[in-house]
């Protein structure tokens, strides 16, 4: 089943609404707790960088017994450097966010620590469409 | 009930007006409203208390014992939880209370504030020599971690296995000040309802050492009466350290690590665990977490105001840090604080237990909630539409119980009135 969500690029307060209303589904599911725990780590991450980087976007999450599969896509400016991106510490997040505890560098690192799958489809101007699969035992 | 589904907040049927004020307020949307009268799932039921706060006809309260409840025990002794200073104006000193609680006819009194500083030293000692990562987490307040139990299973792990003050205090009492003897009962003066529920069904332990708890509020008019003729004696062994349990940040300071998080009243609770299960909370060691509001000073069975209770304590710390501590009244010398068991998750969410049909139920709450108005209006009897479309999907409700869809029915039943009305029996049907 689907579930489908819009992400508010305005407002940091709204970010991660999503990511809790799937984690909250996958709780009504019966899903392993550290299954859902690994998805909310690594769709939070993805949400908050579509906030923080991307000015919004929408979340999609489709869930069958076997994987969860969240799609985030945003019509941001794109990462010019996957591979820099992906790496531990690297950041662009401006001095506005760092204060609020994000901008470490560690999110995209995170989301690959907890996804069985990542990928990310990236062009500049264009925008970014981040796929995180987590296998599920449980199914 | 079992240790599963037993809670100490029940509702009182003849009070209940039906005036669905209370089903916002659950953490876990326990409540509901069916004929006119609440009434609580006892599996996601916490204990948490909010429902007694916000109740406005008084209909719901907690199962705690009443001060005859004494009478069951030759021997009583009174543990009464720190908070229990803060009721009262600091002219009244803790001496005097406990004192107080003696001329109630408690036999002995021992401060849950001292034991508090014993479970704060194994609390400490627990985490230096943990593996794994933490934040961990405090399991002190018994209304938290059943939050945990309901609603963040994933973080169950996290929890710091070493008992509550309330329960050191009771162990203390009968391992050591009257081992052996089964004449003896101890009562908690309780702040809160989850303390009822662990007395019976305890966190951690097989069997809890408690035999009964009363609430603050049940022994406040007895107690305030009796101080002023209490002759003071020196009662008291708890430092600033221990009494500080009663509020907010108290348990942290004494446990003494500076990469701590305090947090009280469940909304905000439950924002932390958010945030800690999305893995946004790095570099922070321990999780102090506290159901009510300011700390066990906001719990549900307590009289004062919590900010009012909380400054007094505090007036209290300031007052005991200048005097030297007494010596302890019996030596807990190697007394087991670390928890027997541990504590598992308890699936009350969860639409079904086989996951195929969870999701059909899932797919069907999904399709009710985007055809019901939005308003959470709680004419249904539910704390909001999805809560509602859950009902639906469980087949707990039905969708006419919505005023809104029963309207639409009668709308197209009347319509289909009207259509009939215009047509003819066809023998009657002329040109
Ligand atoms: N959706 C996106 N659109 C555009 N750029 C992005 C997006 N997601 C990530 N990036 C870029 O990749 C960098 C690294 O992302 P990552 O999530 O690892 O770190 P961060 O968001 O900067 O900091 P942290 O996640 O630790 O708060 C970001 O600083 C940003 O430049
Ligand atoms: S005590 Fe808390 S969890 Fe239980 S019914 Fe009341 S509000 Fe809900
Ligand atoms: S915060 Fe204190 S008073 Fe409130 S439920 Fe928890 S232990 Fe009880
Ligand atoms: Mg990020």
């Amino acid at each position: 089943m689907k579930l489908h969500y819009e992400v508010p690029g305005d407002d940091l307060s709204l970010a991660g609404r999503a990511s809790t209303e799937v984690k909250r589904a996958l709780g009504r599911l019966g899903i392993d707790p550290v299954e859902i725990k690994r998805v909310a780590v690594a769709m939070y991450e993805a949400e908050i960088n579509m906030v923080i980087h991307a000015g919004g976007g929408t979340a999609e999450a489709d869930i069958s017994p076997e994987r969860v599969t969240v799609v985030l896509a945003d019509h941001g400016p794109g990462i010019a450097d996957l591979d820099l991106a992906m790496q531990e510490g690297y950041s662009t997040a401006p001095e506005s966010v760092r204060e609020m505890g994000f901008g470490a560098g560690m999110g995209l690192p995170n989301i690959k620590r907890n996804a069985d799958d990542l990928h990310i489809d990236t062009a500049l101007g264009l925008g970014t469409t981040v796929t995180i699969v987590i296998k599920l035992k449980t199914g | 009930m079992d240790g599963a589904t037993f809670h100490s907040v029940t509702l009182d049927p003849a009070k209940c007006t039906g005036c669905t004020t209370c089903i916002r307020y659950c953490p876990t949307e326990a409540i509901r409203v069916r004929k006119g009268r609440a009434s609580i799932m006892d599996d996601r039921c916490i204990d948490c208390g909010e429902c007694i706060r916000v109740c406005p006809h008084s209909a719901k309260k907690a199962l705690s014992d009443p001060l005859a409840a004494l009478e069951r025990f030759p021997l009583r002794v009174a543990i009464p939880a720190p908070t229990l200073y803060g009721q009262f104006d600091e002219k009244f000193t803790v001496d005097r209370i406990l004192g107080g609680l003696l001329a109630l006819g408690f036999s002995d009194v021992v401060e849950v504030a001292w034991a508090a500083e014993l479970v704060a030293q194994a609390t400490a000692d627990w985490m230096a020599a943990a593996e794994g990562e933490g934040p961990w987490i405090s399991s002190a307040c018994p209304a938290v971690v059943k939050l945990l139990q309901v609603r963040f299973p994933s973080l169950l792990d996290k929890l710091v296995p070493v008992l509550s003050p309330m329960e050191a205090a009771a162990r203390i009492v009968k391992e050591r000040l009257y081992p052996g003897r089964s004449d003896v009962g101890v009562f908690f003066i309780s702040p809160c309802a989850a303390k009822v529920t662990v007395s019976r069904y305890p966190q951690g332990a097989r069997v809890s050492a408690v035999d009964g708890v009363i609430g603050i509020k049940d022994v406040y008019l007895a107690l305030r009466n009796v101080l002023p003729s209490v002759e003071e004696k020196p009662l008291g062994h708890a430092g600033a350290r221990g009494i500080a349990w009663a509020h907010i940040d108290g348990e942290s300071d004494a446990v003494g690590d500076p990469r701590g998080i305090s947090v009280s009243g469940i909304a905000d609770v439950i924002g932390v665990f958010e945030a800690l299960e999305n893995g946004k909370l790095r570099n922070v060691a321990f999780i102090e977490a506290l159901a009510c509001p300011a700390g066990c000073v906001g719990g549900p069975l307590t009289v004062e105001n919590p900010y009012i209770a909380r400054a007094r304590i505090r007036a209290r710390e300031r007052r005991i840090a200048l005097l030297e501590q007494r010596p302890s009244p019996v030596s807990a010398e190697g007394l087991e604080l670390l928890w027997e068991e541990g504590v598992s998750a308890r699936p009350a969410l969860r639409l079904d237990p086989d996951m195929l049909k969870a999701m059909i139920m899932m797919e069907e709450m999904e399709q009710v909630l985007s055809s019901l108005p939005g308003l959470d209006c709680g004419s249904c009897g539910a704390p909001s539409c999805r809560a509602f479309a859950e009902d639906v999907a469980r087949g707990q409700a039905l969708i006419t119980d919505c005023i809104f869809k029963l309207r639409e029915n009668v709308r197209k039943l009347a319509e289909q009135l009207i259509d009939m009305e215009r047509m003819q029996p066809p023998g009657l049907d002329r040109e």
